[in-house]
Formats: C-alpha cells, sequence, structure tokens
C-alpha cells in the first residue's frame, strides 16, 4: 500500500473543514483508506538519524494516509481532497477536458525509428497558464515521483519529465543516439556532461543510481530535444536543467516515455487531471501530438471517459442490499463515477482518474463503499456442507498426540536451509541430494528444500 | 538433616552466650564453609521454635579473579616497568606480552616510562625512574588479608572502578535462642510405619511436617508445539463451520497457478525477485490445461467477460517459472478449476499450511510462515454473506479485534469465469496468518523465538493449552 503524506494543515484547508485526528481516521476508513501515522518531519527524522540531525526540521503536522495501490487518483492531495470532497457531497466532480491550443499548432513530438530499441513509446501534453504556489509546486512533484515508484514500477515502464514549455521550442524530437554522442547540462549542475560520464557521476548517488541499470548496457540512450537542440532530458534518469520548472513557471510541457504505453497514457491522465485544476481555464489541457516513426499521429491526452452499462440489480445482488436505481446513481455519483438510470439500467461514466475500474465488479465495490460497508447487512451462506478433513492431516493429527504422549516433543524447523545443511554437514554431495534449489534466496541460509516433507524431531 | 555435629555444635555455642551469634563467626572459628553453618540453622529452622535465626546483610570488599592475579604477580603497569631493561624495549616487543596493552597506558600516566617514537629501529620504550612502588598490588594485598578498612574510599573505587576490586553483600545469621530451645535434638520422624502402628510407638515419636510448599518433581512427558497448537484450534473451528481441508502438501507451485489464474498481472510487484523465491531446479513447469490457459492469456492482455483486461503481453515464459508458493491461494485457484470440470456444487474450502516469502526479515517477518484461508463458493454470494462468515469466524475465535490481522474479498470474474464456473456463482475468501495469532495468545513478541531450529525448548516445554475463546 503505497503511503502518502499530507500537511494536516493544509488538507483541512483544503477540504474546508477541521477534523480530529479520530474524525479523520474515520472519513478515511469510510473512504477505503487508512490513516497510517501522525507524525511530523521533525519526528521522522529525529527516528531515523537522532535527534540532533532533527533539530531544523519542520514541526508542521504530517499525516500519512496508505492508499490502495491501484488508486493513482489518490496519491497527492490535490486527489485526495477531491475525492473525499465528492465523497461528502460537497463538490461535483469536475470534468476534464482536453482543448487545441488557443492559437497556433499543437506541441509535436517526433519519434524516431532508434527509440525502438530501448523505449519505443512516449505520450506528451501541456499545462497552460498555470500557477504555482511553493505548495503545489511540491505536490507536483511528489506525485511524478509516487508514480514513478507505483505504476511506472520504478521508471522501468514509464519516466516522466515535465518542463518549462517557454524555455523551450518545439516541435521536439524523442530519439536515441550513442551515449558518448549525448551531451548536456542535466539538473542542478553547472556544466555539460556527455551520457557516460553521467552514468559515473550518478553511480554514488543515493536516489538515481537505482535507474542507471535501465538503459546503463543499452547501445543507444534515449534523449529528448527542441528544435534548438536543447536536451529537455534523458529519460529515465534526469531532465535537463536548461528547461527546468519553478514557480514562476507558467506553462508546461509533460512528456512521458515508456515501454507499456498503456501505462504512459495512464500516468499523462493522472498527471495532467490533477495539476490543471491551476491552470487559467480549471480542469483543461492542451493537447499535443506524437508521431511515431511509420508516420501515424496520435493526440494526447486520452482523458477518455469510458461508459459502462447494468443493471441496479446487479449491484443489489452482488452487495446484498436493495437500493433503487436512483439511489444506486447517487452512491456512484459520490464515488467519482457519474451514473443516470437508462431505461432498465444504469449508465455509469468512468472519468480518466479511475484507470483501476477494469470491471463492473469495481464498481460495485464502489458502490458498496458508498453505502458504507458497515451498514450492509451481515447474512450467512445458505449452503449446508458437510466438512472433510484431508487425510493426510487427519493422521498427522492422530499420530502427533500419540508422539507426544509417548514422551517426544514438537520441533518446528524451517523448510528452507542452506546448501551445506543437507551436503556437506551429513558427508554428502549437493549432487547426490534430492533437494529444491532456490535461485535468489537473500542469505545463504535460505537456499535449499530438502525433498523429505517436514520432519518432526524427538 | 544438616551434619548432626555441627547442629549441636551450634546449639551449645548459643547456650553458652548471653544474647546470640553471628553464623560467620561461628563458621570462621570452627573452620567451616559459611554454607555448613546455614545449612545447619535451615535443618534447626525445620524442627520448629529451636532457635530464631535473623537474616542480616553486611558489605564487604573482595579481590576479582583479575585483583588476585596482580596481588600475587603485580600490576600490569609495575610488570611493564620490569621487563624493560637498561637499553629499552621496542614497543612493537612490549605489546606481545599479555601485560603490555593495559600496562603501557597505565606505565605512560604514571610517568614510570617515556616512549621514544623516532627511535632507530622503531619506537623504543625507556624507564624514567630508576625503581617503582606498586601502590595497586599493596593496596590489594591489604584487601585479601582482610584489611580493607586501611584503604580510603577513593582509593577503594578507583580500584573498583578498574575491576580488581568488588563489593560484596554477604548475607549471614544472627542466631538467638528460640522459645523451645533445647541442645538436645530429637530426630523427627519421616515415615509411619506398620512397626510403629502394632507397637503404638508412634504416640511418642515426633513426626516431620509436611512441607505443602514444597515444589514436587515435574513427571517425565512430551509436548506439543504452541503454533502447532493454534493451528488445531483454527482446523477445529472450520471443520465445526463445515468447511473441507484442501490438500496443500506442495509447497512448489508454478507461477501460472500462483499468480496468472489469480488474474495477478505479469509485471505486478509481489512476482519481483526481491518478493518471491523463484527456483533455479526445477526450474519450469509445462503442464497446463491448453484451453484455459488460452483463456487466461487472453482475460490478461485483451480482456473479455466484461473486463477491459490489462492490456500488456502475457508471456508463457512467465507463468512457467517455478516459485515457492507465495499464498495457499494457489491451492484455491486449483480446487476451483477442478470444480468447474465438474458439475458446479456449493463448497466450502479451508487449509492452513506453510507460505514463502521472500521478504525483508525483522522481530515479526520470517521468509516462511503459515497461512490460514477459507474460501466459500456458492450461487448469489454477496458482500453481506463475506461479512457474515468473517463475524461467525472470528467469534469463534473470541477476539473481534483480529479481524484487523486478516485480508479479505471476493474473487474476481476475471479469475473464476475463464475457469469454467457458472456466471451467477461468486467465490468469496478471507485469510490470516497462524503465526500472528500465535505471538499475541502466547505472549512472544520476536517470531524467531516461536519457529525454527533456534526455539528455546523450554518455551514448548512451557507453552499452555490453546483456548481461543478466552
Amino acid at each position: 500500500m503505497p503511503t502518502v503524506g499530507i500537511k494536516r494543515d493544509f488538507l483541512f484547508k483544503a477540504l474546508g473543514k477541521t477534523y480530529t485526528d479520530e474524525e479523520f481516521e474515520e472519513l478515511c476508513f469510510e473512504f477505503g483508506l487508512e490513516l497510517d501515522e501522525v507524525t511530523s518531519e521533525k519526528e521522522i527524522i529525529s527516528r531515523e538519524q537522532g535527534d540532533s540531525k532533527a533539530a531544523d526540521a519542520s514541526d508542521v503536522i504530517l499525516y500519512k494516509i496508505d492508499v490502495p495501490a491501484n488508486r493513482y487518483d489518490l496519491l497527492c492531495l490535490e486527489g485526495l481532497v477531491r475525492g473525499l470532497q465528492v465523497f461528502k457531497n460537497k463538490l461535483e466532480a469536475p470534468r476534464y477536458r482536453r482543448l487545441s491550443p488557443d492559437s497556433g499548432e499543437p506541441q509535436r513530438l517526433i519519434i524516431t525509428k532508434e527509440t525502438a530499441a530501448v523505449r519505443p513509446h512516449a505520450v506528451a501534453a501541456v499545462l497552460r497558464n498555470i500557477t504555482f504556489t511553493q505548495e503545489r509546486y511540491d505536490s507536483f512533484i511528489e506525485l511524478q515521483e509516487k508514480l514513478h515508484q507505483n505504476i511506472c514500477r520504478k521508471r522501468s515502464l514509464v519516466a516522466i519529465g515535465t518542463h518549462d514549455l517557454d524555455t523551450i521550442c518545439g516541435p521536439f524530437t524523442y530519439t536515441a543516439k550513442a551515449p558518448g554522442d549525448i551531451s548536456f547540462r542535466p539538473l542542478n549542475q553547472t556544466k555539460e556532461f556527455t551520457a557516460t560520464q553521467l552514468m559515473s557521476l550518478y553511480k554514488t548517488d543515493s536516489h538515481l543510481r537505482h535507474y542507471l541499470p535501465i538503459i546503463e548496457d543499452k547501445p543507444v540512450y534515449p534523449v529528448i530535444y527542441d528544435s534548438n537542440g536543447v536536451v529537455l532530458s534523458m529519460p529515465p534518469i534526469i531532465n535537463g536543467d536548461h528547461s527546468r520548472i519553478s514557480l514562476q513557471t507558467k506553462n508546461i510541457f509533460i512528456e512521458c516515455t515508456a515501454t507499456d504505453l498503456t501505462k504512459a497514457k495512464i500516468v499523462l491522465d493522472i498527471i495532467v487531471t490533477m495539476f490543471s485544476e491551476y491552470c487559467a481555464k480549471p480542469f483543461t489541457v492542451e493537447q499535443a501530438e506524437v508521431v511515431y516513426p511509420d508516420g501515424q499521429i496520435f493526440t494526447y491526452p486520452e482523458l477518455t471517459y469510458r461508459k459502462e452499462k447494468l443493471s441496479g440489480e446487479f449491484i443489489n445482488r452482488k452487495v446484498g442490499i436493495s437500493e433503487s436505481a436512483e439511489q444506486i446513481c447517487q452512491l456512484l455519483t459520490r464515488m467519482c463515477l457519474l451514473s443516470h438510470p437508462l431505461g432498465e439500467e444504469i449508465e455509469v461514466e468512468i472519468p480518466p482518474t479511475r484507470p483501476d475500474i477494469i470491471h463492473a465488479c469495481d464498481i460495485m465495490e464502489d458502490a458498496a463503499i458508498a453505502y458504507g460497508f458497515n451498514n450492509v447487512p451481515r447474512t450467512t451462506p445458505r449452503t449446508y456442507t458437510v466438512a472433510n478433513q484431508f487425510p493426510l492431516n487427519k493422521l498427522t493429527e492422530l499420530l502427533r498426540h500419540d508422539m507426544a504422549a509417548a514422551g517426544f516433543t514438537e520441533a518446528l524447523n524451517f523448510a528452507l536451509c542452506s546448501q551445506e545443511d543437507i551436503a556437506e554437514k551429513l558427508g554428502k554431495k549437493i549432487s547426490d541430494v534430492k533437494a529444491v534449489h532456490i535461485s535468489n534466496p537473500k542469505t545463504a541460509d535460505f537456499q535449499v528444500r530438502p525433498g523429505n516433507t517436514a520432519i518432526r524431531c524427538a | 538433616m544438616a551434619d548432626t555435629g555441627v547442629v549441636e555444635t551450634l546449639l551449645q555455642r548459643i547456650e553458652k552466650v548471653d544474647g546470640g551469634v553471628d553464623s560467620l563467626e561461628v563458621a570462621a572459628s570452627l573452620g567451616v564453609d559459611h554454607q555448613v553453618i546455614v545449612g545447619a540453622v535451615k535443618s534447626l529452622q525445620a524442627l520448629g521454635d529451636i532457635i530464631s535465626a535473623e537474616l542480616r546483610s553486611s558489605k564487604h570488599w573482595e579481590l576479582t579473579e583479575e585483583g588476585s592475579e596482580i596481588a600475587e604477580q603485580g600490576s600490569h603497569e609495575a610488570r611493564v616497568f620490569s621487563s624493560i631493561p637498561l637499553e629499552g624495549l621496542l614497543q612493537a616487543e612490549l605489546m606481545k606480552l599479555s601485560f603490555g596493552k593495559i600496562g603501557f597506558s597505565k606505565a605512560m600516566s604514571n610517568k614510570w616510562i617515556r616512549l621514544d617514537k623516532s627511535h632507530e629501529g622503531g619506537p623504543r620504550i625507556f624507564r624514567t625512574v630508576e625503581s617503582i612502588k606498586d601502590q595497586v598490588r599493596e593496596r590489594l594485598l591489604l584487601v585479601k588479608q582482610g584489611n580493607a578498612a586501611q584503604l580510603d574510599e577513593k582509593e577503594k573505587n578507583e580500584l573498583k572502578k578498574r575491576k580488581l576490586l568488588a563489593e560484596v553483600t554477604v548475607k549471614s545469621y544472627w542466631i538467638t535462642k528460640g522459645n523451645s530451645f533445647s541442645t538436645t535434638v530429637t530426630k523427627q520422624e519421616t515415615d509411619l510405619t506398620p512397626e510403629m502402628i502394632t507397637t503404638g510407638s508412634w504416640k511418642e515419636k515426633k513426626f516431620k511436617q509436611y512441607n505443602f510448599e514444597a515444589m514436587g518433581v515435574a513427571p517425565d512427558c512430551g509436548h506439543l508445539h504452541p503454533l502447532m497448537k493454534v493451528r488445531t484450534q483454527f482446523r477445529q473451528i472450520f471443520l465445526e463451520m463445515g468447511f473441507c481441508e484442501m490438500p496443500t502438501n506442495n509447497y512448489v507451485e508454478s507461477s501460472f497457478w500462483n499468480f496468472d489464474s489469480l488474474f495477478q498481472p505479469q509485471q505486478h510487484p509481489a512476482r519481483d525477485q526481491h518478493d518471491t523465491f523463484f527456483l533455479s531446479d526445477p526450474p519450469l513447469t509445462r503442464g497446463f490445461p491448453p484451453e484455459y490457459l488460452e483463456r487466461v492469456k487472453k482475460v490478461h492482455s485483451e480482456g473479455g467477460y466484461g473486463s477491459q483486461g490489462y492490456n500488456y503481453d502475457w508471456k508463457i515464459e512467465e507463468a512457467q517459472k517455478n516459485i515457492l508458493r507465495t499464498h495457499t491461494t494457489a491451492v484455491s485457484a486449483r480446487m476451483l478449476y477442478k470444480l468447474a470440470q465438474q458439475k458446479f456444487t456449493p463448497v466450502k474450502y479451508f487449509s492452513i499450511d506453510r507460505v514463502f516469502r521472500n521478504e525483508t526479515l525483522d522481530a515479526t517477518h520470517l521468509a516462511e510462515f503459515n497461512q490460514i484461508e477459507g474460501v466459500v463458493a456458492d450461487y448469489g454470494l454477496t458482500l453481506g454473506d463475506l461479512m457474515g462468515v468473517l463475524h461467525q469466524f472470528f467469534t469463534k475465535l473470541g477476539l473481534k479485534k483480529w479481524v484487523e490481522v486478516g485480508n479479505s474479498g471476493v474473487f474476481r470474474p476475471e479469475m473464476l469465469l475463464p475457469m469454467g464456473l457458472p456466471e451467477d456463482v461468486s467465490v468469496i475468501a478471507w485469510g490470516l496468518s497462524l503465526e500472528r495469532p500465535t505471538m499475541i495468545k502466547y505472549g512472544i513478541n520476536n517470531i524467531r523465538e516461536l519457529v525454527g531450529h533456534k526455539v528455546n525448548l523450554q518455551m514448548v516445554y512451557d507453552s499452555p493449552i490453546c483456548r481461543l475463546d478466552s
């Protein structure tokens, strides 16, 4: 379960209400979240590194909230607040729209064929006339990090790059080049480096070194240029310093490069839906085009609103309640799944913020959450079944009692042991011993599983 | 009964004095170990009011083992001094001696020696004075001879700090005459024999009192492991609720049954090298029901059965990989598939068996543990039914708060429909670990004290019966 750290006072301000810790914990629980911890930056540093290091840290109260792993829309304050407000009927879920640019052509990202060998896909979008405050900026960066860790599988499937559009000039080219041929000034550095140099530079960087293996051994590395040859980024490692985002940035160009296109689209949709709130035209996103080597052009972000039809009876039947179609529609709408009755059925609209809904049963689950699990009457499965013991276990139970009665003590050993335990220490060769071998043990203690079943010893 | 000679001598001593005697003094004057006198006192106390013994404690100073060694051979620093000849000694040579390291720094601080770091041939130590007085040894000898009082507090504490002296509390008895004091001790009888009864001699005998406070001899017996005792209770609960036990006697499983058939995508973090034990031998399984395999592949990569699917390239090579099962749900999947191949009947299944996770180990997590799992498959099951079953199950356990310890849910259609189960059949399931409730019940904090070969067997001997509902 991913954990999101949210500043309590900002959260309450955005919610327009102050809660006690208990009340907020209760609200989280109702919504399907868990308030894991109430702490502060100071407390965290104190616990991990000692009081002296924590002296200057912030005292501001942080809520650590556990969020289901597939709810990418709840990974930042903006999404959490929006979800909770709609859940409490304080807000209607916003409608996210993709617009064409006010003037001129959409930004273009051209993919060349060299990327096919290393990172073939890309998506892009623009956030126009956005206003950042320090909090919003921090949240923006943090969401990217959370997505990287989560759906992007540590940047291996998708890597996100965000750039100040006013510092660069489209059309942009996404290509791949030999490491020696890539040279730019990366984020937070004062001079230029080649990609080869960066690989060694970042080997000691506690954060970035984990991502180096994704491209390290490839003949070419991915790189994005603008029309003037300025490097936007070398995904998945680092962005260029030139296009870095600051509090003053008004227009953002977002690009996601990927090995999994489906996930890249989801990631892009999440980022833009969450932060378009701060654009001059709220909840609007300016489209961008991505051109593939074969000439196909795709427009992003997709921001698809998918429609699904189901019957109210299906929901009632699966949950164990009996609500009318209208009531069910209200429940679902509170979960950001806008619904209305359509003939005998219910039509549900699944917004781009809910890629976790892949089957009607996910919709049913949301209906149950909105109804309140504790409000669902508890019933018992009606079918009468006759129990049976697994014969081997039945015999085991009989034997162990009588062995204890005979004076033996039951011992419980590990199934896993080291190779020496079953070979050398018994004077045998490992190749002669019948055992199952593990390929990725964390320690030498768990290398093999001997061929006989668990022994109870005296 | 303690040595009668000592007992009688003691009684005689007490008779002679007006007040009382100190057990330590008596021991010293008789030339016996203090414990012998203590034994005599205890024996007399068991006989009634013959003596009255008051426990006293006094402190005195004693030499530690190291202190005794120094009293005999001299302090480390003195020995260092005496081992340095006129022409000096190489520091490296000195360090080889047992008293070298400690003695060196002390001798330096006493200014008995000096170190010439730049001497030819290496750093060399020389004497700075002609002779020294080994004060430490002298002080220790004083204490050894019983004259600790001659040293002042500061000197004693200094030696205590160097662990050469220790303050020892000595318990002794102040023995005085009791109400029924007498110098003769009649032996008490411990057995009532048939002869005593027939002759009537028992009327004149004094019998030793029963000591109901004494611990009896523990009988030799066997013991069952507490984790297994809890397991037995959980099995009982399931059987009482009409659940059938699943055959879980296979630790090795294929990724297909452990993950893919349960609709867990192939890029899911749980299938990582970091969380799962993969096998190098035997590495792969190949025999899967072919049509079922195709349906699983399709639902992952394209969707179907009302699902969007995950939209990725599903690879058979991933599914073939053998692992040590990460949950017993793999067995539940096999059972449900088997059920779907015949005419479906509602079932309730359970299992309690070992699973393996390649995760970070800490006080409450091991690489292997036992998972408890319950499954109900029936037409038209609801979330209300799931909550009802959970409630019944946990009520039988007797603790409502354990619901937070487990996980529960409804199996997805993407898992059930490819198996061929009828559309209106729902399957609910829940599980928890066996170790957690056991550790709570038996008050054990570290899982390594409960499971594995490093466990203290005394814990197994001492563990009480498992009563879950109280």
